[in-house]
């Protein structure tokens, strides 16, 4: 695996170079507002964004890390954890490499992906009532 | 003989190809919805698409059956297939390959001559009227000798193949545009694959070579929507080729300031300014490098410190130079502007001169890069 490092060759990253970290901010933070108001949740794709190097960075920096903190084994790991701002989450999916596929910002009570999926609960009964030996599902 | 052939090894030749849903696929699989929903996550980031799509993008995933695809390889140097082989590890992004039966690729298959030929044309019969086809490389009219797979040549194994084809992707700058061999003097008459096939839908992924996750968000929206993406005035999905690199790019502050880099090592180069005046192409490129980015995510060529060269354009290797600046008038300008000089009258004399100039000259035409141009 390429070592993180050589994204950074030859450029500076103390500063911002698109100015797109505090834009992303802004709209985290409307998102809050309104999952306050309204209940409704909001994800940001951080792909979707030109970002520097090192901006990426300055976003989860600035975000920091809060209560919650878990990990998920489902096709390669991801890393989902609640920021310092209630409500905020960061979702990092990686592959089997430990390369990053996908990440996200979402602003929600507790990501979708961390709760008891019912297809799973579906199976998870048949596997139990097998495992019983009382197959009757 | 009949064989499915998988990315990731996992051979699933028992398995009906146009009975199962994608659904019943993965969980017989013994996938969580966990992973289901991190697959769908993913591929709505991969076709870029916005997140509040991941729902409907899964409930379809959920429905969609496996098509068919025939991948052909004309005059190519492989490079797309390996953009798209060294990008995925077998997880996430490699279940689109688990999505489709990829019922043809003689560069990745097992078999090959007349068994290989016999999967072809089994696949195209079993599923006439509903297979993809996937193209990289172009297509030679010069003499089909320059180019053929087990004696076939290649505009007659596109016309065949195309004939009960839903669509043709077409993978690379060479299938899309004709590429590097299409480039002056093209001394085997290259070809793109529209320039042959007029009555199937074709879908253009540039790049030379396109980004791998750009030929699997396409090979996705298909699975996902059943439907060909939205396409640009050059057959290219706007979701990847809506904007270009310029202004995708994150040294496009500098630009906007006039802060350039005059050589790779001078103090602009080193601070990350702008490298329009060392030839970047950005400007007048379309493509998704700027924020798809390349190796995983790591970075892309501006990124690098390296000038975009266009790739993803037709004709891009005639461009004139990679490190001259698009405001430097091309070799091929400047005699377009010298006939144009001879008067709207002469057109026509001028015009044939023009055509015969580019014949004869077409060694001179092609400029090639030399130390000065890295000064």
């Amino acid at each position: 695996m390429i070592p993180a490092q050589v994204s950074q060759f030859n450029i500076h990253t103390g500063h911002e170079l698109t100015r797109n970290v505090k834009p992303i901010l802004h709209e985290i933070r409307h998102a809050l507002e309104k999952l306050l108001d309204t209940g409704d949740s909001h994800i940001i794709d951080l792909r979707s964004i030109p970002l520097a190097p090192g901006e990426e960075n300055t976003i989860v920096e600035k975000l920091g890390q809060g209560e919650v903190h878990a990990r998920l084994d489902a096709l390669g790991s991801s890393e989902i954890y609640e920021t310092r701002f209630a409500g905020v989450w960061l979702v990092t999916h990686y592959n089997e490499n430990d390369s990053i596929v996908s990440r996200f910002i979402e602003i929600t009570e507790v990501p979708k992906i961390l709760r008891s999926q019912r297809e799973d609960v579906v199976q998870a009964v048949k596997e139990l009532a097998t495992e019983m030996g009382t197959d009757d599902t | 003989m009949k064989k499915d052939l998988n990315l990731n090894g996992a051979g699933r030749a028992e398995e009906p190809r146009s009975k199962n849903t994608l659904g019943e696929l993965l969980r017989s699989q013994g996938l969580s919805r966990r992973s289901f929903m991190k697959f769908c996550a993913t591929t709505a980031s991969m076709m870029a698409l916005p997140p509040s799509m991941i729902p409907l993008i899964a409930n379809a995933l959920e429905k969609a059956r496996r098509p068919s695809v025939i991948w052909l390889s004309f005059q190519e140097c492989t490079g797309c297939t390996e953009s798209l082989t060294r990008a995925h590890s077998p997880t996430v992004e490699s279940l689109i390959f688990d999505a489709i039966s990829l019922d043809y690729h003689h560069t990745l298959q097992a078999a090959a001559g007349h068994a290989a030929e016999a999967a072809r044309e089994a696949a195209m019969e079993e599923n006439f009227g509903n297979y993809l086809v996937v193209v990289d490389g172009s297509i030679p009219l010069g003499n089909p000798g320059y180019s053929t797979i087990a004696g076939i040549s290649n505009i007659d194994m596109l016309t065949e193949s195309a004939r009960g084809a839903a669509a043709i992707i077409a993978v690379g700058t060479c299938a899309t545009y004709g590429g590097i061999p299409h480039a002056n003097p093209n001394p085997t008459g290259a070809v793109s694959v529209k320039d042959i096939i007029t009555d199937k839908p074709i879908i253009n992924v540039p790049g030379c070579p396109p980004i791998p996750v750009v030929i699997t968000g396409v090979l996705a929206h298909y699975l996902t929507f059943g439907s060909l993406p939205e396409l640009d005035h050059i057959g290219r999905p706007r979701a990847f080729y809506g904007q270009s690199i310029h202004d995708r790019c994150y040294r496009r502050p500098f630009y906007d300031k006039g802060q350039f880099a005059e050589t790779f090592d001078d103090d602009g180069a080193k601070k990350g300014w702008c490298l329009y005046k060392l030839g970047c192409k950005g400007p007048t490129t379309y493509n998704a490098c700027a924020t798809t980015k390349w190796n995983n995510g790591t970075s892309f060529p501006i990124e690098s410190g390296h000038p975009c060269i266009g790739c993803s354009e037709p004709d891009f290797w005639d461009g004139g130079g990679f490190y001259k600046p698009l405001s430097m008038p091309t070799e091929n300008i400047a005699k377009t502007a010298v006939y144009t000089a001879a008067g709207a009258a002469a057109a026509g004399v001028a015009i044939s001169a023009l055509n015969r100039a580019k014949k004869n000259n077409s060694n001179k035409i092609h400029i090639k890069t030399t130390i000065d141009d890295l000064r």
